[in-house]
């Protein structure tokens, strides 16, 4: 009976055969609904921050640096892939890739930076520049993010100092 | 040289040590998928470890807080002198979506020095396996920044010069890029 029991262990564990995955040297496919990493297509994008008004992690930064050019700037490292710049593109520049082999020793290597052509009016040759500080706080999208220090700074012309708001009480480290 | 120095240093069996510092069990429950069969990271000697003092690396996840940063950094100082930290997910890596709150410090890199970095909410625990092989050398990384420069705007645009007209019709001609 014992041995009976054992040899039916052993045909179970025979017809069970090897489910490991031989990942790194085999590539895995993903399912076809998977969202990974969002790529950027420059050759599309309109400058809108469309894209950066909705990220709800608030990794994509825009630098207006002069009226003409303006830069998009997206970090990955907090994304969390929801695809929702996708959703909001008016011109489908954002496709949400299957890639998801990002893994990096430098965080640096997740950036995408699109440097956009912004056009101008066709009948002053100026951007609509709103005039006083306060007419620029309600013009959406019109933004001054801080890229050196990868701040998302909301509606506003009012530069923060460079250290950050979540570190004004200290820890002590030793 | 990082890579050189993990070869050499972290070529035969890599002890792991889990820490959370306040993630939400997302990044936890994908590093424990990792070490089931059916990953089955144990086949290139990775092992989790239950103490900081055994472990040659540590596989972090969640954001640095306030209340936990400390404790982060007393289970990195434990760590014997070649000691390697993945950051593991948005929070680790980045702050994560909470990144701005009063509680998140941010990512983990503002407490301990951080190594390689494994993007994703949650990363999958193929991009897990992924970046270990990255830091063991079995594989090479795949991502570099990218920088783009627009030169022409994209729609086409409205230009009175390519205005026609033809018997009470005026006609736009020209749709092209400009």
């Amino acid at each position: 009976m014992s041995m009976m029991s054992k040899l039916k262990e052993a045909m179970v564990g025979l017809k069970a055969g090897r489910v490991t995955l031989d990942y790194p040297a085999q590539p895995r496919p993903v399912a076809g609904n998977f969202r990974g990493r969002p790529i950027f297509d420059a050759t599309k994008c309109i400058g809108c921050a469309g894209c950066a008004n909705n990220c709800p992690a608030r990794e994509i930064l825009v630098l207006d640096v002069c009226q003409e050019i303006r830069i998009l700037q997206y970090l990955g490292r907090r994304c969390t892939y929801c695809g929702r710049c996708a959703d909001v593109c008016p011109e489908k520049a954002i496709t949400m890739s299957q890639e998801y082999e990002t893994a990096t020793d430098k965080i640096g290597d997740l950036e995408q930076r699109l440097e956009l052509f912004m056009s101008t009016c066709q009948r002053c040759g100026r951007c609509f520049k709103e005039g006083s500080p306060l007419e620029q706080l309600k013009l959406k999208g019109y933004r001054f993010d801080d890229l050196a220090n990868e701040r998302w700074i909301f509606r506003s012309r009012s530069y923060l100092e460079s250290e950050p708001v979540a570190d004004d009480i200290h820890i002590q480290m030793d | 040289m990082l890579k050189n120095l993990c070869q050499k240093m972290f070529g035969r069996s890599l002890w792991v040590y889990h820490a959370n510092s306040g993630g939400c069990n997302g990044c936890d429950i994908e590093v424990l998928n990792v070490l089931t069969p059916y990953y089955d990271v144990e086949r290139f000697g990775i092992k989790l470890v239950g103490s900081p003092r055994h472990a040659d690396a540590m596989l972090c996840q969640g954001p640095a807080l306030r209340a936990t940063a400390r404790a982060l950094r007393n289970a990195y100082d434990a760590m014997p002198a070649p000691k390697l930290v993945f950051a593991i997910g948005g929070c680790a890596c980045g702050g994560g979506i909470w990144h701005d709150t009063y509680a998140v410090l941010g990512p983990v890199e503002k407490v301990i020095p951080v190594n390689f970095y494994i993007p994703g909410c949650p990363p999958r625990p193929e991009a897990i396996i992924y970046g270990v092989a990255v830091a063991v050398g079995l594989v090479d990384k795949k991502v570099a920044p990218v920088t783009f420069k627009q030169l022409e705007m994209p729609i086409p645009r409205y230009h009175p010069g390519d205005l026609s007209g033809r018997d009470e019709m005026v006609v736009y001609e020209k749709v092209d890029k400009i």
